[in-house]
């Protein structure tokens, strides 16, 4: 049965994650050398359009068509048959089936344009498309089916992921280590870089943080308690994430920086993600103050100690902050906040944090591996970096024959 | 004394600056600016339309250098932005009066480095 405020929510918290996309571009667009501004957006905005299509031609029917032995779709939801305007009997059974189909497109959206953080300033935009693309069947539609479809067999296991710490921020993040590592570093950026256009960056932010209500709040798939949960969750993770990192770096570098403090909301957010809809309000806090410190000494000593050049921190961030919310829900996961989910160690449980451990882990292996062949088939097939001359020029105009902003009118 | 100024195409930045850097020159002025010489405007596609801008935008480098420093900041300047096309740049080269470092009130070839 059609639950009308169901449908509502769930039409307000898929174009709230939309939102999240060119949100994204600006977060990202305000941190690099103003050169390249407008290949950030496009590689963001592109990804909106190339992946929705994907997404409703093959892609929805990959990650959740009928199960194949637990590991994909098979391919009968193709170009949406059978995905019409009545529920789902296995997904959000109030809603249109073609809403769920549509939340969760958003998701296979802004997946791989996290990813964008670590290759900026420096990607070639034919070979960031076909893999990105490559990277949305190969590797996010299976995991996708194994965590949350019907079937899936991490789903089987008992594995929680509420809004997507492992299928999303673990996937992405680790994605974005590797291929730094593959691609290298960006010419020119010996000394520290300070970002073109902070603003862009908070003004991402704040938007993020927005979108992030729909995002985890509607992976409730209702106008229920959870989503209310999941609510109060996310804004509370986000806020112990900023303050936590603003106060390291307040003590560390001697001032509290506005950069600073937004990575730690985005640190909370991402870390609250797999947990939001399963936790209790001061679970949430620990969450997101353990990711603000965590993530903290990643960006700060383990990057630059290992020397890779993860641009903008994907992997420091969404990576180390995806891998803190997944375990730390097989701690602090409790039926008490969400029957349908499970308790953690905490409340007595400690199978769940095995399942943790394990989609953790099984999440950094596949799509790891994963991102290391398919980047090696794309930079074979069309080269994965542009020249360094084009660098220099900035991708702007050696990518796109635009620039962003003009010296004078 | 003398002043230095060159323009250079703007993605020579850097590697100008390497390249002063190992010349031990490290104090400099950069501005963004716009300009037309002979080389042509570029070219820029705003949704399919060709537009030509005849002032391309350039980073001009003005360094202030005592005699003995001249040739090798000329020398370095040539590597970075020397590319060999026609929109390298150019280089001017002004004697100079006086410097004053405002802070000690120093003045001549003292204040300069």
């Amino acid at each position: 049965m059609i639950n009308a405020a169901d449908t509502v929510w769930m039409l307000i918290a898929t174009a709230l994650v939309m939102v999240m996309v060119p949100t994204l571009a600006f977060f990202y667009g305000g941190l690099v050398r103003k050169k390249n501004i407008l290949s950030v957006l496009m590689q963001c905005m592109v990804l909106l359009c190339a992946i929705s299509l994907f997404w409703v031609l093959i892609g929805y029917s990959l990650a959740f068509g009928p199960d194949q032995k637990g590991l994909i779709g098979n391919l009968s939801w193709v170009g949406l048959s059978s995905v019409g305007l009545n529920p789902s009997p296995d997904y959000a059974s109030t809603i249109p089936h073609q809403l769920f189909m549509a939340f969760q497109m958003m998701f296979a959206i802004i997946t791989p344009a996290l990813i964008v953080g670590t290759f900026v300033e420096r990607i070639k935009f034919s070979g960031f498309l076909i893999f990105s693309l490559l990277w949305s069947a190969f590797i996010y539609c299976p995991l996708a089916h194994w965590i949350w479809a019907k079937g899936g067999w991490l789903a089987e296991m008992g594995a929680l992921d509420f809004a997507g710490g492992a299928v999303i921020h673990i996937s992405a993040g680790i994605a974005a280590l590797v291929f730094a590592i593959l691609l290298g570093k960006r010419c020119g950026i010996q000394h520290h870089r300070s970002p073109h256009n902070l603003p862009f960056a908070v003004l991402g932010t704040g938007f993020l943080w927005f979108g992030w209500f729909g995002f985890n709040a509607g992976s409730a798939g209702a106008a229920n308690t959870v989503a209310v949960a999941a609510f109060v969750n996310t804004n509370t993770a986000a806020a112990a994430g900023g303050i936590m990192w603003m106060l390291l770096d307040w003590k560390r570098n001697e001032v509290p920086t506005m950069l600073g403090l937004a990575t730690g909301i985005i640190a909370g957010l991402a870390a609250v993600t797999p947990g939001a809809g399963y936790l209790s309000p001061l679970s949430a806090l620990i969450i997101g103050v353990i990711s603000g410190t965590v993530c903290f000494f990643f960006v700060e000593k383990i990057k630059v100690k290992f020397g890779y050049d993860d641009s903008l921190d994907v992997f420091g961030v969404h990576g180390v902050a995806g891998i803190i919310g997944i375990i730390g829900v097989g701690f602090l996961a409790t039926k008490k906040i969400n029957p349908d989910g499970a308790n953690g160690l905490f409340y007595g449980n400690i199978n769940q944090l095995w399942v943790q451990l394990l989609t953790a882990l099984v999440t950094i292996l596949f799509a790891g591996l994963g991102t290391y062949l398919l980047y090696k088939i794309v930079d074979k097939i069309v080269g994965m970096r542009v020249e360094e001359r084009e660098e220099y020029i900035g991708l702007d105009l050696s990518q796109h024959h635009e620039t962003g902003y003009t010296l004078i009118d | 004394m003398k002043y230095v100024i060159a323009i250079i195409k703007p993605h020579c930045l850097e590697i100008v600056k390497e390249e002063l850097e190992k010349a031990e020159v490290h104090l400099m002025t950069v501005v963004d600016v716009i300009g037309c010489g002979r080389q042509k405007g570029v070219t820029e596609v705003y949704r399919g339309v060709k537009e030509v801008n005849d002032l391309r935008r350039k980073i001009k480098i003005e360094i202030a250098v005592n005699d003995e420093f001249l040739e090798k900041t000329v020398q370095a300047i040539i590597n970075g932005a020397g590319e060999g096309e026609i929109g390298d740049g150019k280089i001017f080269i002004f004697n100079m009066l006086d410097c004053i470092r405002i802070r000690t009130q120093e003045r001549g070839e003292i204040a300069i480095g």
